[in-house]
């Protein structure tokens, strides 16, 4: 079947670094055209705020910054629950190429699992709903 | 990779791709543990046959059943394995072709050049 783990593409764009720079790493940059509102705080640890109008919004925690050559986030891994610690690294590499930029965006960590992130998952979850509605009935027993 | 990620992920999308095991699940899902019993009244699927699905989702981990008499053995839907299968699925839907291509005329419209990217 192939567990699709990593992702990478590559675009060749007809614009200096800086510019690609700025479109990847600043809210104004962002918010032109991954998503609708953006709000950054640029600095490793830091975190980039991005919202969709009508859809879901994100926190990327920013890992790599070396500009104008590499920008690195984790984030979400979007459709599980948003209490899944589980984060895909992205990370994008300019390179010069003539007047403009090679661009390579690379999303990597979808078939992370270690066992014991399984076995958790898998106990907390077959756990959690019996024990919380287990509690519900001790605290209005207890009332 | 742990070794057994993409069978898991594998299980879960041949036991959806079955629909008596999909409504097994849904029937899960939505009202929570019950017996092969509960899940023949509520489907139109005789106890037989729900059974056999049911001996199925629990060898392959989509479901587990609870200690009872045999009876009343209740079955429980396992979301771990769920989780994994939305993995794969989510790497599918990231969709970075269609950023890419926004990205290139973001580019283009603040720098009011006509340059194909």
């Amino acid at each position: 079947m192939g567990f699709p783990d990593r992702i990478e593409r590559t675009v060749e764009l007809a614009h200096p670094r800086a510019s690609v720079w700025a479109a990847l790493t600043t809210a104004e940059g962002l918010a032109g055209w991954f998503g609708n509102e953006a709000q950054v705080d640029l600095r490793v640890g830091g975190s980039v705020q991005m919202a969709w109008t009508g859809g879901p919004a994100t926190d990327m925690r920013i890992e790599r910054i070396e500009e104008p050559s590499v920008f690195g986030f984790t984030w979400h891994i979007y459709g599980l629950p948003d209490d899944d610690p589980r984060r895909t690294y992205v990370e994008f590499t300019l390179e010069p190429a003539g007047d403009g930029t090679r661009l390579t965006v690379v999303e990597t960590g979808f078939a992370q699992l270690p066992e014991d992130a399984y076995r958790k998952a898998f106990d907390g979850n077959t756990e959690g709903w019996a024990s919380e509605l287990g509690e519900l009935v001790e605290y209005l027993n207890a009332a | 990779m742990p070794p057994d990620i993409e069978a898991i992920a594998e299980q879960v999308f041949v036991a959806l791709a079955d629909p008596t095991r999909r409504a097994i699940l849904a029937a899960l899902a939505s009202g929570g543990p019950a017996t092969a019993t509960d899940l023949a009244d509520r489907l139109p699927i005789t106890r037989q046959a729900i059974a056999k699905h049911l001996a199925l989702l629990a060898e392959v981990g989509l479901v587990t059943a609870e200690p009872g008499e045999r009876r009343r053995v209740r079955y429980r839907l396992r979301s771990a394995p769920m989780q994994v299968a939305q993995q794969f699925l989510a790497a599918l839907a990231r969709d970075w072709d269609d950023r890419l291509d926004a990205l290139t005329r973001q580019l283009q419209r603040h720098s009011g050049t006509a340059s194909s990217g």
